[in-house]
């Protein structure tokens, strides 16, 4: 049965496999979790605020985001960005935008929905007397939000936050369907080429699941440790 | 921008002559519910033995769920179903193997048990969530009762913890539908692989994937409203838990 596995074809690509592939995978990983991390806070601090219209925009916005699929928000902003490079640029002709630019935004975007709900919740876990304190001592909106509310919303989220990136990070192998060189999408070239399909899909299987485990391991210790004792 | 809409095109007919690309749309359309259901009943029926096994109390069998839930949750979905739709055919008796890959619809069988399992890792962690939230009381007084345990949890624990975690359990249905997309990758031809290819034939980017979109968001729609009538409907009078 497992006879004719020949496992050589990993040990000869492992530097293409982790050089080219991962290093995209985690890159994305990285770009998309800051990204998004920053946009979504933007997002959930608008739509806790009391401006006209804004808030329901933005709650439209993330709503929307999470009722699609990935894959079609992918294939969405794939083929939507040279329109729009086109209208910012004001050029005459749709713009060409790479795969993995596309692939960048695209992730940045999706994210910044989920990141937003996150961000939401931990900004409503601090207490309404905080902000009203930090009112008290002569603070305005945006100094009593960075340094009174989203220091401690963040520091209350970090589990959630790195779960968030974990999930991120396993989402990343969808980059497949643009044919781009991620860990997955080396290892599936690798793969055809060689005709070892089995041999590569087991070997991507158990790297994510090394990672994906040893990160929510993590994840777990770092969530007992910086609990806050109230 | 000089991009020229269209909407015409979906009254066109559709290369696969089945009908119009409006047609070829909708069958994507059922293609992703009847897959999304499939997969939900599994992840359902295994997540829930997994969730049960996890609050017996006994080490063997919280060993065995978590394993069971780190195996399914921390290997992306797309290299699930590569395994199964790849990898599992080749590593069965030869003969097997190729039966499972002349299969007619074998990437509709492999996604829905691809994406059941997947998910039912989820549930399982929903339904452990469910059971540990009631008071302990519980157990012990079905126990005290004379109940087996068995009955203890068909009579007492499930039809509680179940009523608790609906609302969990309609997001994770929700993402189950949005997770049939993936599926395109092994060629189902569900809804994003039909605007997909009504994109190739004719072009007509944004019409395909915006009508799309808009069918996920009224299938989400259309699932949270049934959710929360069911939700209505299993309220115990009287009970926090219940409502």
């Amino acid at each position: 049965m497992f006879s004719n596995l020949d496992f050589s074809v990993v040990s000869n690509s492992l530097s293409y496999l982790f050089f080219e592939g991962m290093t995209f995978t985690l890159m994305l990983t990285a770009i998309a979790t800051v990204g998004g991390l920053l946009l979504g806070t933007l997002i959930a601090m608008i739509r806790l605020s009391s401006l006209p219209v804004l808030p329901q925009v933005a709650a439209a916005y993330v709503n929307l985001m999470r009722a699609l699929p990935l894959v079609l928000v992918i294939f969405l902003i794939y083929f939507l960005l040279p329109y729009v490079g086109q209208w910012v640029m004001g050029a005459s002709r749709p713009i060409a935008v790479g795969a993995l630019t596309s692939s960048i935004i695209t992730f940045t975007l999706f994210e910044a929905a989920y990141f937003s709900e996150i961000m939401r919740a931990g900004i409503q876990s601090i207490p309404r007397g905080q902000v009203e304190a930090g009112y008290a001592i002569g603070l305005n909106y945006r100094q009593m939000m960075s340094y009174v509310v989203l220091p401690q919303a963040l520091r209350n989220m970090l589990p959630v936050i790195f779960m968030q990136t974990i999930v991120l990070f396993q989402d990343t192998s969808l980059v497949y369907v643009l044919s781009i060189t991620d860990f997955l999408g080396a290892a599936s070239k690798v793969a055809q080429r060689d005709g070892r399909l089995p041999e590569m899909y087991m070997f991507a299987a158990a790297v994510y699941f090394i990672i994906s485990f040893t990160a929510s391991r993590f994840v777990q210790r770092l969530q007992a440790r910086t609990a806050i004792v109230r | 921008m000089n991009y020229n809409w269209n909407w015409g095109v979906f009254w066109a007919p559709s290369p696969d002559g089945a009908g119009t690309y409006f047609d070829m749309l909708l069958a994507g359309l059922q293609w992703t519910i009847v897959t999304a259901i499939c997969s939900w009943l599994i992840a359902l029926c295994l997540g829930t033995v997994v969730g049960i096994a996890r609050t017996t109390g006994s080490r063997w069998m919280l060993l065995a769920g978590n394993a069971y839930i780190e195996l399914f949750r921390n290997i992306p979905l797309l290299v699930q179903l590569f395994l199964w739709y790849f990898v599992v055919p080749e590593l069965l008796p030869v003969q097997l193997g190729n039966w499972v890959k002349q299969l007619t619809y074998g990437a509709f069988y492999t996604a829905v048990i691809g994406i059941g399992l997947y998910m039912s890792a989820r549930v399982a962690t929903q339904v452990t969530a469910g059971i540990s939230a009631l008071a302990s009381g519980q157990r012990m007084a079905g126990l005290a009762m004379g109940l087996t345990k068995a009955q203890v949890y068909r009579y007492v624990l499930l039809p509680q913890g179940f009523r608790v975690i609906l609302p969990p359990l309609t997001s994770e249905f929700l993402n189950t539908i949005k997770n049939t997309s993936v599926a395109l990758t092994i060629g189902l031809a569900e809804l994003t692989a039909r605007a997909r290819a009504m994109q190739e034939f004719t072009f007509q980017v944004f019409e395909a994937f915006i009508t799309a979109a808009a069918l996920y968001v009224a299938l989400n729609i259309v699932v949270t409203l049934l959710m929360r009538y069911i939700e209505r409907r299993m309220t115990v009078p009287g009970l926090v838990a219940g409502g």
